[in-house]
């Protein structure tokens, strides 16, 4: 070992330095997870007020939309650009629910047919459709929520993967088929409510969820939802499926070669990302309280990836800081600088896809200095002794999680400068010391 | 009687409202499919490429509107030249400065041109405004054939598809019969060994995504001829556009023809008979089936690898 992790690892410094990589490295998981909890369960509800805190909720509703990305791209490598689907899939099970029991006969008596959705009635539409009927029941949109989102998610994949369509191909269908959704959804203005979604969204069984009270309710438990699936994905990404995840990523043909279907665990990953995209469209609603195409198109879609990528592509717990960061950013900019926030956006995606490709978990903050020095190489500044000539492309993404597969690969690191570290939550100890060797 | 006829011009004019939308769409196409088929790169920014098109276009109207009257006849053939040449230096820059370092990763290249699209986007917001713009068009581009007496044919949309044809044709007989056509055609078959070969595939990559963005910059001038320019008009197309592109088989112009055909065709005649969303999901939905029939897409290319 040498340089910055040696001075870091001296007994006693206990600087802001030595707790980052302490919560980094792979025994401290845990720690990290706690400090998520405790800042989501109990830090942000005492210190925000209701207004924040709903928009906070608002924020982690997109979390689970990045935690599924986390599984589907940063571990198998499938890039789906149409998460938006499930999202607004599961949001709008869970609207169809709402709108209709907001939509009782008394309080739309004034409609020339009362007790359908008031947007149902403008477009001259008598009869409640079929598709609506079976969402007067909660217990059929529960098992809805997850369900119809998976389920098309299974019929996508099955057909994509046992064709072995994947990669660039993969991520261009499904953002076609995140276009076609919003399209449909403006367009059959009838039965979906067209651009502005079901609105006006009251009582969930008979309890209101507008009230200050119970955004706080609802709030919790999304929390609770969401720490829940990072536990159970961190639970299945370490046990042999997630090996086999991660290693169809880097070597596809290998694991077939090995006697595994790999179309079935490419559906599964993809299927598991879009049921907590779908749960996380449901708790959108019910914490909003409207859903509306505008969460189902291309752009939010594209933007939940980028959430993902700046927390870290591989990293649950990075997933989550990505989301809030990137959405407070975005409220924060698009209130006092609208300008300016789509050139920034813009020039965070290509940032963290070419400097920062492990994001906020992968950021060391010993080498700050040498992100610096890297990048002044690459632009050619000048005065970089140390930035390899001929500039070679950065590290392989997250090829140290995959040393935790097999020993060998993480060589995947050589190609990289050595001053960008790759370094993701679960880098263990011993790739961290051979690439301080390059 | 009336009525045959009627419904038989109804059909020509919806005919050739297809074939204007298919040009605009294989000149997009084109480019991208050079660009994807020669190097597996998405470039999500390509229709900002066309954007920079159709800004240029405007911007050189302008300039002969106010300053050079006469130039306003012929500013549309200069403009088409100066179209390509930003178009194709712009795409030269960013080839330089960020698709070649993420050759090896695809997804993080349509990640990063992504984030470049918002970038162009909102610059062009910036510079020009969030209304649309329009190009002042010459008299000889303005007006209509009218072969019968119901039938009526833009001159416009005849001009576009001249210049697709040619463009077209150009792009062929550079890759068919060009040493350049040889060295593309080599790389995007086997690029291992076509560099063994002694052909530089670095230069190779560079010209052709420039080339690409080139004729996306020329769509842009002839998108002006038919529609308004807006900070988004070329974004609208880019899924379309990849469909058209995956829909014909990454490796082959000739599928990209046929599919943009295809799909700009259904479209219009579909528009026809249903309302514009309706037709779009169905002419999407459709293609999304048969790719997943036939993932390589109509047309490919046989190559052992």
């Amino acid at each position: 070992m040498a340089g910055g992790a040696n001075q870091a690892d001296a007994p006693g410094a206990w600087g802001p330095r030595r707790i980052w990589q302490r919560l980094s490295s792979k025994d401290h998981q845990t720690t990290g997870f706690l400090i998520l909890a405790t800042l989501l369960l109990v830090i942000f509800p005492l210190s925000m007020g209701a207004f924040r805190l709903n928009l906070l909720g608002k924020y982690l509703t997109y979390a689970f939309v990045a935690l599924g990305l986390v599984v589907c791209w940063g571990h198998a490598g499938i890039l789906s650009l149409g998460q938006g689907v499930f999202f607004g899939l599961g949001g709008y099970c869970m609207a169809m629910f709402l709108k209709l029991e907001a939509s009782d006969p008394i309080s739309t008596k004034i409609q020339s047919t009362p007790g359908i959705p008031d947007f149902m009635d403008w477009n001259q539409i008598t009869q409640l459709p079929h598709v609506w009927v079976p969402f007067k029941s909660l217990l059929f949109t529960l098992v809805a929520v997850p369900l119809l989102p998976g389920l098309l998610a299974l019929i996508i994949g099955t057909a994509m993967f046992k064709r072995r369509v994947g990669g660039v191909y993969f991520a261009i269908i499904t953002q076609a088929i995140a276009a076609i959704l919003s399209i449909l959804i403006i367009g059959q203005q009838g039965y979906t409510g067209g651009v502005n979604g079901i609105t006006d969204l009251k009582t969930l069984h008979g309890w209101d969820i507008r009230t200050d009270r119970a955004h706080m309710i609802l709030y919790m438990v999304n929390v609770c939802l969401l720490l829940g699936t990072i536990v159970v994905s961190r639970r299945m990404l370490a046990s042999k499926l997630g090996r086999l995840l991660l290693a169809l990523r880097d070597k596809e043909e290998r694991v077939r070669f090995s006697g595994y279907d790999v179309a079935n665990l490419k559906t599964f990953a993809f299927v598991y990302a879009a049921v907590l995209s779908a749960i996380g469209g449901a708790m959108f609603t019910l914490q909003v309280g409207f859903m509306s195409p505008s969460f189902v198109g291309i752009v939010p879609s594209i933007e939940m990836v980028i959430c993902a990528a700046v927390g870290g592509r591989s990293s649950l717990m990075g997933a989550v800081y990505g989301t809030l960061l990137v959405n407070f950013g975005k409220t924060f900019f698009s209130e006092r600088f609208p300008e300016l926030w789509l050139f920034l956006i813009g020039a965070l995606f290509i940032l963290v896809v070419m400097v920062f490709p492990d994001g906020v978990a992968g950021i060391r903050l010993d080498k700050i200095g040498g992100y610096w020095t890297w990048l002044r190489g690459r632009l050619g500044l000048g005065g970089a002794k140390d930035a390899p000539p001929g500039s070679s492309p950065p590290p392989v993404i997250g090829a140290v999680d995959s040393s935790a597969l097999s020993a060998g690969s993480g060589g995947g690191v050589v190609g990289g400068p050595s001053t960008i570290l790759p370094s993701v939550s679960v880098a263990s100890e011993r790739s961290a010391a051979s690439r301080m060797k390059l | 009687m009336t009525s045959v006829s009627d419904l038989f011009s109804v059909l020509v004019m919806q005919g050739f409202n297809g074939l204007s939308s298919f040009s605009v769409l294989l000149l997009m196409a084109l480019g991208l499919a050079i660009i994807f088929g020669q190097m597996g790169v998405i470039n999500m920014a390509h229709g900002e490429f066309l954007t920079i098109g159709a800004y240029t276009t405007y911007l050189l109207s302008e300039v002969s509107q106010r300053w050079a009257p006469w130039l306003q006849k012929s500013y549309f053939v200069f403009a088409v030249l100066v179209s390509f040449g930003l178009a194709a230096g712009i795409g030269l820059l960013v080839e330089h400065v960020m698709v070649r370092h993420l050759y090896r990763r695809p997804l993080d290249t349509l990640l990063a041109t992504w984030g470049l699209s918002l970038i162009m986007q909102q610059g062009f917001r910036s510079i020009f405004g969030a209304k649309e713009v329009s190009a002042v068009l010459p008299d000889w581009l303005m007006g209509s054939f009218k072969p019968t007496q119901s039938i009526d044919i833009p001159i416009n949309g005849v001009f576009v598809m001249g210049l697709t044809l040619l463009l077209t044709s150009a792009v062929f007989f550079m890759l068919l019969r060009t040493r350049w056509g040889v060295w593309v055609r080599a790389t995007t078959q086997n690029r291992v060994m076509a560099g063994a070969a002694g052909i530089n595939t670095r230069k190779v990559d560079r010209s052709a995504f420039a080339l690409g963005c080139g004729l996306a910059g020329i769509a842009g001038a002839a998108f002006t001829t038919i529609g308004s320019t807006g900070p988004t008009s070329g974004s609208l197309y880019i899924v379309d556009t990849f469909l058209v592109v995956v829909f014909g088989g990454a490796e082959s112009l000739l599928g990209t023809i046929a599919s943009a055909f295809g799909i700009a065709q259904t479209q219009a005649t579909s528009e026809f008979f249903l309302t514009g969303s309706t037709a779009k999901v169905l002419t999407l939905t459709s293609v999304i089936l048969i790719l997943m029939l036939r993932p390589q897409g109509l047309f490919t290319i046989r190559v052992r690898r």
